[in-house]
């Protein structure tokens, strides 16, 4: 399962919630961070997450896919020697060729992700009933995700070309890769959305399968309300007057957020769910509790 | 404020994490300088779609267009298109037209190219310098790439350097895979490990891109030393854009670090979405007075929340203060729609040019 969407929009809190829900479906899930974001160690108040999986939940585990690590597995793997993929690894031009070859260290991520989601996994490591990745903005996900066509392409023949085909065939099959996108009910984020959800189907040919909205402010003003709120304008202490204010602007903001969602709705053709904004200064073990009790009755 | 960071600056440099309001903030500045009667150009990546409008980019293109924003000077606003930059240097590099075809047809440049990560942020950096060169503005403005790396830019141009640099180019200039076969043994070991993994063709492919691309070697070095000089000349200014949540004000604190360390010139910061502090005393007693109390309750409930974000957003820039030191810290305050057009840019203006600096 990958989630993303714009920067900012609550990716990592989403995928961690999916995470929660899924673990607790009696699945053992793993959650990859990658593009060294380290958000979720904040979030269990655990130690940081490196590139082998850490358990922040019962069932629930953490991996931070660290691009050079991957690389070298990835060679170990494909050479099935590590003193010649330590040669490889180590040589300049080698360096170069890997920095150089365009999209590589996005197969070996997602190749990394492929593995931990494999019933028999090629690094030995332990199995996983589902694997989410956290991924980087909608632009990113997008080359992540056409890595490997790319490598089929270019390599054309050669084991290179047959492993990009294979993660190809496992990222098309939707039985078992999902793509959920993160918005918020905002232009920016629902512009990325629609185009992101286009762009994988024509470049792709791939399909969005959920979107969530998050931190959707409460409807909490009726019109009337509204109406209220405003004839009172200019009355009351600076206190008052600011709280008045305050809420006029909630009354806005949840409007305008919900013209948004309206659009959102009108131009994509995945299913639409949203969560609830929570009004806490910084989110935290209980807050993602709260999230993925909210997105198991949504989704 | 601004106008004082920016005095006689020709280039300014916006950087930091994406969905902080990065490219408003841009823009803004941009309108700002040129309402004071400066001839600027913005350079931007991504506008919101009325943005873009509101700007007149709303046709893809490489170049600079006038935006109609009756203002003293002049604003020019541009969306960067890196794969149309990339092919442009090309042509500019390559010895003849052979050359060129056949760097530009190649499979392994069209990848590069169109790759997301690393080339469209040297690209911007690019266009930033070959505008610089041209000198027909007062002022760049540059949006740069919503990248999760976003200071990759500044190791960008050493990259790409690095990476054609011809020392290791050598290798592939032998046509074919048999002409690496004279390379020793050493390099015969990487590249029968290398073929293992990777399969003929790939050298192949990439054997022809270097011995095509080694021509270009040197005027590319020359060109993106060009560009750090000017990244780190007196005359560049480096704006942060953060906002005051917890995790923008990480990535501000890293970014400035990243800037210290490679000795570029920082300005300042911009504080996008600031709640601003409630003012003192208990607005209950006067709300019973005035509303029903459903609706007293309702609104009390959003001023606490309005208050707690509020102090949330005080310490956090707290803590960004401590650690830009004597650098000064702009605040904007949350605007209720987002800002997308040349209007919400001016409501910015009161406050990126006002005198609050931090």
């Amino acid at each position: 399962m990958l989630v993303t969407g714009k920067g900012g929009v609550g990716k990592t809190t989403v995928a961690a919630a999916l995470g929660l829900v899924a673990a607790r479906a009696g699945k053992r899930t793993v959650v990859c961070e990658v593009a060294e974001q380290e958000r979720l160690a904040a979030m269990f108040g655990t130690s940081d997450i490196g590139h082998s999986e850490l358990e922040l939940a019962p069932g629930l585990f953490a991996v931070s896919v660290d691009p050079e690590r991957a690389k070298e597995e990835w060679l170990g793997y494909q050479l099935r020697s590590s003193t010649l993929a330590g040669v490889l690894g180590g040589n300049r031009v080698f360096q170069y060729l890997t920095a150089a070859a365009p999209g590589l260290t996005e197969l070996v991520t997602i190749g990394k992700v492929w593995d931990l989601a494999q019933l028999e996994r090629r690094t030995g490591g332990s199995v996983f009933d589902l694997a989410i990745v956290d991924a980087p903005a909608t632009g990113h996900a997008l080359a992540i995700l056409r890595a490997p066509q790319t490598f089929a392409a270019v390599a054309r023949a050669g084991p290179i070309a047959r492993q990009a085909e294979r993660i190809d065939a496992f990222l098309h099959d939707s039985a078992a890769t999902g793509v959920l996108v993160t918005a918020l009910p905002e232009e920016m984020p629902v512009n990325e959305t629609v185009d992101f959800e286009r762009g994988l189907r024509d470049e792709l040919q791939m399909k969005v399968d959920a979107i969530v909205v998050n931190a959707l402010h409460p409807a909490r003003f009726s019109a009337a309300d509204a109406r209220a709120l405003d004839s009172l304008d200019g009355r009351g202490g600076p206190s008052a007057r600011a709280a008045l204010r305050a809420a006029l602007s909630e009354h806005a903001r949840a409007r305008a957020e919900r013209a948004q969602l309206r659009r959102l709705r009108r131009a994509v053709s995945a299913p639409v769910s949203t969560l609830p904004r929570i009004f806490e200064p910084e989110l935290g073990r209980d807050e993602l509790e709260q999230l993925s009790a909210e997105l198991e009755r949504r989704l | 404020m601004i106008e004082d960071w920016l005095g006689r600056k020709e280039v300014c440099i916006c950087c930091g994490s994406g969905g902080v309001g990065k490219t408003t903030a841009s823009a803004a500045i941009a309108l700002g300088m040129a309402a004071r009667g400066k001839k600027v150009a913005v350079l931007t990546i991504d506008p919101a779609k009325r943005l873009a409008n509101s700007l007149g980019l709303d046709e893809l293109g490489n170049e600079e267009r006038l935006v109609e924003a009756d203002v003293e000077g002049e604003l020019w606003a541009m969306m960067l298109d890196p794969k149309r930059t990339f092919d442009d240097i090309v042509e500019w590099h390559a010895p003849d037209e052979r050359t060129r075809d056949a760097v530009l047809s190649n499979r392994i440049y069209q990848e590069l190219s169109n790759a997301v990560a690393g080339s469209q942020e040297y690209m911007a950096m690019e266009k930033l310098y070959e505008l610089h060169q041209e000198g027909r503005y007062d002022l760049l403005v540059l949006d740069t790439p919503p990248t999760r790396n976003a200071l990759d830019f500044i190791d960008a141009p050493k990259r790409l350097a690095d990476f054609i640099d011809s020392r290791s180019l050598q290798f592939f200039t032998a046509p074919g895979i048999f002409g690496l076969k004279v390379l020793g043994r050493g390099s015969g070991l990487v590249f029968s490990a290398l073929r293992r993994a990777t399969g003929i063709d790939l050298l192949e492919d990439l054997s022809a891109f270097f011995s095509s691309f080694g021509s270009m070697t040197d005027g590319f070095r020359e060109r993106a030393g060009h560009v750090n000089e000017l990244l780190a000349d007196s005359r560049t200014a480096f704006v942060l854009v953060t906002s005051p949540r917890a995790d923008a004000i990480e990535e501000a604190r890293w970014f400035h670090h990243r800037l210290m360390d490679a000795g570029l010139p920082f300005a300042g910061a911009v504080a996008n979405r600031v709640r601003p502090a409630p003012p003192p005393g208990d607005p209950a007693p006067e709300l019973g007075e005035l509303l029903e109390p459903a609706l007293t309750r309702k609104v009390l409930r959003t001023w606490e929340e309005e208050s707690q974000l509020a102090a949330r957003d005080r310490d956090n820039l707290a803590t960004l203060k401590r650690r830009l030191g004597r650098k000064p810290i702009i605040e904007v305050p949350y605007i209720d729609d987002d800002v997308h057009d040349l209007d919400g840019l001016r409501r910015m203006d009161q406050y990126l040019f006002g005198a609050n600096d931090g």
